[in-house]
């Protein structure tokens, strides 16, 4: 069999390989760390952190919908403080990059944690502007163009890291909120986030989740989530990393064809833990089948009808 | 070595009340591992359509023949699709997962009080306990509903059902019994699983008659093994309170640690 070449270069930084766990999904690595090898993955993008801790939202946190689950943490971490001390070092064990995702109430919030994890040993920072979970900030910053441009800028000047900044689907042109975010000095992007959806139970008539609305993600959204990579690929220069539903290696191809530089894996870890790894494994037998020496050779290259 | 899903197969299926299916599957890992209190994390079909796993507490373990038992009432897809299955057919297991109950022979005279189909764990947990002198009370809707009757009744003398509206045993609720039991007959610790009003109020009675009780939680939970975060509960801390996880902190917690909101 020949050699296949996985690595990718997102923003300076070289991946083994285009498999990322998606924020929120994965925790801090350590309970996937019992099921897989986690020097297998090209990054690990972990949960997403806000300056002080958070509780998150009141149970329950998750509902089920047609292909798909709805869900409301509203962000529980033990804040970015905590995961510098005591994450990064468990982490760094491994050869897989580290990304760390941010949310903030506040563009100051925003550029205290960039400033911080600058001088730790994460290799990328996520920045959430697209979280539906929580009451300020989250989704409220990636919906408006203008804003979405001014703290990229601001939080740039405060990050020494690549910055990656991670879209809203919950928007009426993603090309717009692209193209502000890579010209306020974004690195890389990465969508989508989740859509925001409700569930209601007929008996009882309410919605299932606490927060009543929530995030939808699985295999349901991966439609959106492909024609949104696409769409920004043609109009941003910056790599995408692509998310919404990836199940399997073919469903990551759909992605990389469309214009992502890497695929994120998100609900189907919930599902199987040792997810990722087949996503990776079909990834890569899609490469041996149609003999494709490197992975960048498929990336953006749909052809348009 | 690291942890894995099992593809198991079913080896026993019988529909033991209308809507409640007993299930045994064969796996020697979760046989070999599985502790009373833990749970199994089931894919009920393949495909997209039920996309989660569904926790489902280990009724009991065969450990010579490897197999596992459990219980589950049919509620909604997942379980719907489950009880589809035949023996012969194969399910995706992640388990066992979770604490279970805390067993320690200082506990001489236990009592193990269970609702509805949370009376499942308590039978591997009643036969895992080895004091003679346990006393066990069974709470259901009513008599069509009453099951493990006789598996309860091999292995622990002092049984007593309740019922809701009295159709078979005690009328009324297990935590009567348990008061009626408390005020003359002290015992040492209180295991339970059930609805979540019978958990509070046998918290609230343990409280009263200063009984450790451990308390088996339910929450619509993610992943199972602690990442997701979305099965949360409220546990005491030393200041205030936060939000632990059910898949992973628990299922089991102690009594005096679990905070049920109004």
């Amino acid at each position: 069999m020949t050699e296949i070449n996985m690595k990718i270069n997102i923003a300076g930084v070289e991946w083994n390989n285009p498999v990322v766990t998606a924020s929120g999904t994965f925790g801090f690595g350590r309970e996937y760390g019992e099921y897989i090898d986690l020097n297998k993955l090209g990054a690990i993008c972990v949960k997403g952190l806000t300056l002080a801790p958070r509780q998150g939202n009141q149970p329950p946190r998750i509902a089920e919908t047609p292909a798909g689950i709805l869900n409301s943490v509203g962000l529980q971490n033990p804040g970015v403080k905590y995961f510098v001390e005591h994450e990064i070092p468990f982490l760094k064990k491994y050869t897989s990059k580290i990304i760390a995702n941010i949310s903030g109430n506040t563009v100051e919030e925003y550029c205290s944690m960039a400033e911080l994890l600058s001088d730790s040993d994460v290799d990328l920072i996520e920045m959430n502007i697209s979280c539906p979970n929580i009451k300020e900030g989250g989704v409220a910053f990636g919906t408006n163009a203008r804003t979405v441009n001014s703290i990229t800028r601001e939080v740039k000047k405060h990050c020494k890291k690549a910055l990656m900044v991670k879209l809203s689907p919950n928007v009426t042109d993603i090309k717009e909120i692209a193209k502000a975010a890579e010209d306020g000095g974004a690195d890389a992007l990465s969508l989508i986030n989740t859509l925001l959806g409700m569930v209601i139970d007929i008996n009882t008539r309410r919605p299932i989740l606490a927060n009543n609305v929530g995030g939808l993600s699985g295999p349901a959204i991966k439609p959106v989530a492909v024609r949104m990579v696409w769409q920004v690929a043609s109009v941003v220069n910056i790599p995408i990393i692509g998310m919404g539903g990836i199940m399997t290696g073919e469903d990551a191809v759909e992605f990389l064809l469309a214009g992502a530089s890497a695929v994120a894996v998100g609900t189907a870890n919930l599902i199987d833990p040792t997810a990722c790894m087949k996503v990776l494994e079909g990834l890569e037998n899609y490469m041996y089948r149609n003999n494709i020496k490197d992975i960048k050779e498929i990336i953006g290259k749909v052809e348009i009808n | 070595m690291y942890k894995q899903n099992y593809l198991s197969k079913i080896s026993y299926k019988k529909e033991i009340v209308p809507g409640i299916f007993d299930m045994r599957v064969v796996c020697k890992e979760i046989a070999q591992q599985a502790k009373p209190g833990q749970f199994l994390n089931i894919k009920c079909c393949e495909g997209l359509t039920a996309i989660l796993r569904r926790p489902i507490s280990i009724c009991d373990i065969d450990t010579k023949n490897q197999e596992i038992r459990f219980i589950f009432q049919v509620k909604g897809n997942g379980t719907k699709l489950l009880a589809l299955k035949k023996v012969g057919d194969n399910i995706d297991i992640l388990g066992p997962l979770g604490n279970g109950y805390y067993i320690n022979d200082q506990y001489t005279n236990p009592l193990l009080v269970g609702g509805g189909i949370g009376v499942f764990p308590l039978l591997m947990l009643i036969k895992s306990i080895s004091s003679q002198n346990s006393t066990v009370y069974l709470g259901f809707k009513n008599k069509e509903m009453v099951v493990l009757e006789k598996d309860f009744h091999k292995v622990c003398s002092n049984l007593q059902i309740a019922t809701d509206d009295g159709s078979y045993g005690h009328k009324g609720y297990v935590t009567q019994l348990m008061e009626k039991k408390l005020q003359k007959d002290p015992v040492d610790i209180v295991y339970a699983c059930g609805p979540e009003p019978m958990l509070r109020l046998v918290n609230n009675t343990c409280k009263k008659y200063n009984i450790p009780c451990q308390i088996s939680l339910e929450q619509r939970m993610g992943c199972g093994i602690g990442a997701c975060l979305v099965c949360a509960c409220k546990i005491k801390t030393t200041q205030d309170w936060e939000y632990k996880h059910v898949c992973k902190d628990g299922p089991v917690f102690w009594g005096n640690e679990v905070i049920f909101d109004d």
